[in-house]
């Protein structure tokens, strides 16, 4: 199957275009290809799962569109949109309460003290945390960790968001009332997402679209539109079955490494 | 995508379950009593002394040298207040407590920029990485020597060598605290927007403190060292000081004095160390939760 992206409408803009992407790591006198001719589109206000096993190259991709790594090969446009990334880890500074950490990518933009406190608060209150504002990041359970990381990533006023694999270190009650929180930040604010995660059922529950990368070198293998009406139940039965399919899939992208 | 998200809003059992999670997730402590928790900080130190001070009267009563020589603790304590009742002791103590603050101030001055500047510049780092610890190893009282032929019998002798004792281990701390700061809260940092002179003061800095004052706190013990050392050799006439005063009493053979001013140097060093010191660093680990609070 070609690595080319299915084009979604043409009156809706894209808020990223990644056209022949592809990244080669050099170790000593090994080299990694990490990423091979990736094109992906991704339309504004939409939430599009990237979904893969082990070395595709998903972390790689996201570190390219933001930023953090240049791009040796290919083009990847953001038109000029600000794209905030969130980690696995929430990354929190450990030394400012949760409201000065949410008010830090502020800082950097010159917004001042007053307006940075007011917002901060708002965005707290956005993920229900407003009642520990004051606390430091170490007091607070790893998912309320991760929501204050969400509320400092949309401080930046981005109009994409990148997460990479977000909810993977949580227990699953946690991630269920995540999935909710983050659906409907999303529906709210009109966000751009793209949500890097290797758990199919949680891809199926989020995104408008699931696009399976092969690994070694991550390339776009397959992508699913996910039609489902919202909000959704990561234990419903047409996600179950959508995931169930999908899984077929990366499962069969997996053995092909097996031998 | 012809999926309708305006019907999606956030229901109140979603509110509630949220607000569940975070209330099992993060109890509320009662914090403790203020005097409880003095005491039993206190009570162990308390025993500590005491047992020393124990210890020393009993040899002093066993005669293991003239009275003279080592007169036992309440004589030296009588001394010690007869000495607080005098206006050259609180002269000297003032003395050598504004040289003490003046050193050890230029020193993080200069160990900040110096840490700062070797650990942001390869280059610098292996130009001055190792000899940075070199310095540190060097005793201080052998640069006594070279700068009392610079500087002659003066403050400055005192100073240039407080500041050479203490500055290497600021340097080596905030190098050593930037060295461990995780890769992943500069890569977030850089990830809002943390740029250069923003970056470092906002992220690299803070993130680093606890290396930094790890350093700040050796680099006191050194200039602490330094001062006595240099107090010893350089002796200003019209500047008594706490270690010019330990070598009059030690040419007068006054061991209940020269004992006393011991007590009163030891005891200043412990109460910085154990006032400002112990402060910060337990201050710094409550706030970022690296104290077991089960232990």
């Amino acid at each position: 199957m070609e690595a080319v992206a299915q084009p979604e409408s043409a009156a809706q803009p894209m808020a990223i275009r990644i056209r022949n992407v592809s990244q080669t790591y050099h170790e000593g006198h090994s080299s990694i290809q990490a990423l091979d001719r990736v094109s992906l589109d991704v339309a504004q206000g939409s939430f599009v799962c990237l979904l893969g096993a082990s070395g595709c190259g998903k972390s790689t991709l996201l570190n390219l569109i933001v930023g953090i790594y240049q791009v040796s090969s290919g083009t990847i446009d953001v038109g000029g949109r600000r794209v905030a990334l969130m980690f696995q880890e929430p990354a929190l500074f450990p030394w400012l309460t949760v409201q000065k950490n949410v008010e830090m990518g502020m800082r950097f933009r010159g917004v001042s003290a007053p307006e940075r406190r007011s917002k901060a608060l708002d965005l707290l209150r956005l993920v229900h945390l407003e009642a520990f504002a004051e606390r430091r990041p170490h007091e607070l359970s790893g998912g309320m960790r991760q929501r204050v990381a969400i509320a400092r990533a949309l401080s930046q006023e981005a109009d994409v968001l990148l997460m990479d694999e977000p909810f993977g270190a949580l227990d699953a009650m946690t991630r269920d009332v995540l999935h909710d929180e983050i659906e409907a930040i999303c529906c709210r604010t009109g966000l751009t997402v793209l949500f890097v995660t290797h758990n199919v059922r949680e891809a199926v529950r989020l995104g408008d679209r699931v696009v399976l990368l092969s690994s070694r070198p991550g390339r776009v293998v397959a992508e699913f539109p996910i039609d489902l009406p919202r909000p959704r139940s990561a234990d419903s039965v047409p996600v179950t079955e959508m995931a169930a399919a999908i899984t077929n899939r990366l499962r069969e992208e997996v053995r092909r490494h097996g031998r | 995508m012809g999926v309708d998200r305006s019907a999606i809003v956030e229901s109140e059992s979603l509110e509630q379950e949220i607000e569940g999670l975070d209330a099992l997730d993060v109890p509320f402590i009662e914090p403790e009593r203020k005097l409880r928790v003095f005491w039993r900080a206190a009570w162990p130190k308390l025993a500590a002394v005491g047992f020393v001070l124990a210890a020393w009267q009993a040899i002093v009563w066993l005669g293991w040298r003239p009275v003279y020589v080592l007169p036992g603790p309440v004589r030296v304590f009588a001394e010690i207040g007869e000495l607080m009742g005098t206006a050259k002791f609180w002269s000297a103590v003032a003395t050598t407590l504004q040289r003490a603050a003046a050193g050890f101030g230029l020193a993080i001055g200069i160990g900040t920029l110096l840490g700062v500047a070797v650990s942001r510049s390869r280059i610098l780092r292996r130009a001055f990485g190792s000899f940075i610890t070199g310095l540190q190893s060097m005793p201080s009282i052998a640069w006594f020597p070279f700068a009392i032929l610079v500087f002659k019998l003066s403050e400055s002798a005192i100073l240039f060598v407080v500041v050479l004792g203490a500055s290497p281990s600021i340097a080596n701390g905030l190098i050593n605290g930037i060295d461990h700061i995780p890769p992943l809260l500069l890569r977030a940092g850089r990830v809002l927007g943390a740029r250069g002179l923003a970056s470092l003061w906002h992220v690299v800095l803070p993130a680093a403190l606890p290396g930094y004052v790890a350093g700040l706190k050796q680099g006191w013990a050194f200039s602490w060292r330094s001062l006595m050392a240099g107090e010893l050799l350089v002796i200003i006439e019209s500047r008594p000081a706490l270690g010019s005063q330990l070598q009059f009493a030690r040419e007068l053979s006054d061991a209940p004095a020269l004992i006393a001013l011991m007590i009163v140097i030891l005891v200043i060093g412990i109460l910085v160390d154990g006032l400002v010191f112990a402060a910060i660093e337990g201050r710094i680990r409550r706030r970022r939760g690296l104290v077991d609070e089960g232990a």
